[in-house]
């Protein structure tokens, strides 16, 4: 009973919309392993920075992230992403990053 | 027979794979401090996969093995279907090849801790419901009267078969579609995962406690019982610590909070029972019983942290740093690693008839280095955890608070290393007993090969 509630009122979130660009480029978070690196909301390796809010983020923001899927950075390596993939990457991130803010004050 | 042969096949995987793992742990580490180090051909993305699927496949086959080894003597009967017990070797022999290779080829389904494809996934249910059907139809456990152990084993295969499923709700898109429901999912599978794993380890080690000191109390009191069903409670819903961070509902987060307080209740226990166990001196003891004793101190250490950091106060600031990844590894290392080492050391001094009072000089000082070495590596990181913190409350840039965090990290790398090798020294006479076991295996079948081929020769010449 509990884990039906977690499955569909616990996690309910009608106000955000996921559209195809933004599943192409979760299918593309997931087909190089990002998470190995980079965290979500936690969830992830820690070499990399979290990205949660990286879109939002005032310091990093979409330049910076554009500029590491371009051509990696001193701990990642350049995965070739061509211009349409890193747009739906991004698209991917900014919708992670409208779902909410960061926690820590 | 069958049994003992499917326990050591599943140790000889269940080494190998700590080995192996090991390993590739030491190479992302070394990626941690110089992050040029093979970053174009072996890059920490694939690392980190082959590092952590090894050594958690280390923990789930010894487990599985020594489960396998000890069914006949539990149910007073020889395993039921040893072919099921065969398939299940094979399939987990398949899995563990084939993610490698799915690894290293840069295939990955990009799911954390179950990088690899779907199917792999699908695979390792099967795999648990095949030996969830033997033991069963071996045992016939009549739960009402059953040891915690019985109780144990069932419920960790039962949660593998449920977690794993709940891993793989991501493929549809009710999941897929909603970040906040697909990470909310994929803590709870893997949250309850970890407690399914802890309840096949926890089972082999009651189970051990009983067979080394005879007390029956010890498996079948009330107050055993209440632990394991606070346990199994914990299983269920302490997952949601991971979740703090996540906006989902906040009654998650309170049930979880209230279900992790609970832990207090096995820490006072613990303390309770301190003098009675950890100050005695217990050399006379079976080494599995010394072994057992010595991860109660971890579990000590590993509790009060994770009471710690579910405090949701403290836990804005610890979540997403190495304190959580000390948590994981004193819980993988110091309590399960260390347990694990306790059934099959008492799996090979059973096979070579000793008492198992008497433990090799140089496996003694490789256990106290295993301690030290951990205990250095464990402090680390949390230390490390504590420095990112503090940086990133100063809103220092990522970079910056990595440069921040090179000594701890040079200390958890070099700790790391030692500990790999303790480890290694500490599994090589297990090590030599398994590779012993294959070579009579294969000299068992050359004999019989050679008996065949006489035999045809000598019905040839009549």
């Amino acid at each position: 009973v509990y884990s039906a509630w977690v499955f569909t009122k616990g996690t309910d979130k009608p106000e955000l919309k996921f559209t195809g660009e933004m599943a192409k480029g979760k299918a593309l978070w997931h087909k190089n392993n990002c998470i190995s690196c980079h965290q979500l909301y936690g969830l992830g390796g820690y070499l990399g920075s979290d990205l949660t809010n990286v879109m939002s983020d005032e310091k990093r923001g979409r330049q910076y992230a554009e500029s590491f899927l371009k051509s990696g950075g001193p701990r990642m390596p350049d995965f070739k992403f061509n211009d349409k993939e890193i747009s739906q990457i991004m698209a991917y991130l900014s919708y992670v990053d409208s779902s909410a803010k960061p926690s820590m004050p | 027979m069958s049994n003992k042969k499917i326990g050591f096949s599943f140790l000889i995987i269940a080494f190998t794979s700590l080995i192996i793992g090991l390993f590739f742990g030491m190479i992302g580490g070394l990626q941690y401090v110089l992050p040029e180090f093979l970053r174009e051909a072996l890059a920490f993305q694939k690392t980190r996969p082959l590092h952590v699927f090894l050594v958690t496949q280390w923990i789930s086959c010894c487990a599985v093995g020594c489960i396998y080894y000890f069914m006949p003597g539990v149910a007073n009967r020889q395993l039921y279907f040893p072919t099921l017990g065969w398939l299940h070797f094979a399939l987990t022999s398949f899995i563990i090849v084939a993610s490698m290779i799915f690894f290293f080829s840069g295939n990955f389904s990009g799911r954390e801790y179950m990088e690899f494809p779907l199917w792999i996934a699908g695979l390792m249910i099967v795999g648990w419901i095949l030996m969830l059907v033997n033991f069963i139809a071996t045992v016939r456990p009549a739960y009402h009267t059953a040891p915690v152990y019985i109780w144990s084993w069932t419920a960790g295969m039962v949660f593998f078969i449920i977690t794993i499923s709940e891993s793989l709700l991501w493929s549809i898109d009710h999941f897929n579609n909603n970040i906040v429901r697909d990470i909310t999912v994929q803590w709870k599978a893997l949250g309850s995962m970890v407690g399914a794993w802890n309840m096949l380890v926890y089972g082999c080690t009651t189970y051990l406690m009983f067979k080394t000191t005879g007390k029956k109390e010890l498996v079948q009191s009330k107050l055993t019982f209440f632990f394991f069903f606070l346990g199994l409670t914990n299983l269920m819903f302490n997952w949601g610590h991971h979740t703090y961070v996540v906006p989902a509902s906040p009654v998650i987060k309170a049930v979880s909070y209230i279900i992790s307080m609970t832990e207090l209740l096995i820490l006072f226990q613990m303390i309770t029972k301190w003098k009675k166990t950890f100050l005695q001196n217990n050399s006379k003891e079976h080494f599995s019983y010394r072994l057992i004793n010595m991860a109660d101190r971890w579990i000590l250490l590993n509790l009060t942290l994770a009471i710690i950091i579910s405090v949701p106060f403290i836990n804005q600031y610890t979540h997403g740093t190495h304190i959580t990844v000390a948590h994981a590894m004193g819980a993988t290392i110091g309590i399960n690693t260390t347990l694990l080492f306790s059934a099959a050391f008492y799996v090979y001094y059973k096979e070579k008839r000793a008492a198992g009072i008497y433990i090799p000089g140089v496996t003694k000082k490789a256990l106290l280095v295993f301690n030290i070495s951990l205990l250095v590596f464990w402090v680390a990181l949390i230390a490390s955890g504590i420095a990112k913190s503090k940086a990133l409350l100063q809103h220092k840039g990522f970079y910056e608070v990595m440069g921040t965090l090179k000594p701890y990290f040079n200390v958890f790398m070099l700790s790391g290393f030692v500990l790999m090798f303790a480890i290694i020294v500490m599994a090589a006479p297990i090590c030599k007993f398994l590779l012993r076991f294959v070579m009579q295996k294969k000299q068992q079948i050359i004999l019989q090969r050679e008996e065949q081929v006489m035999v045809k020769r000598h019905l040839e010449e009549v």
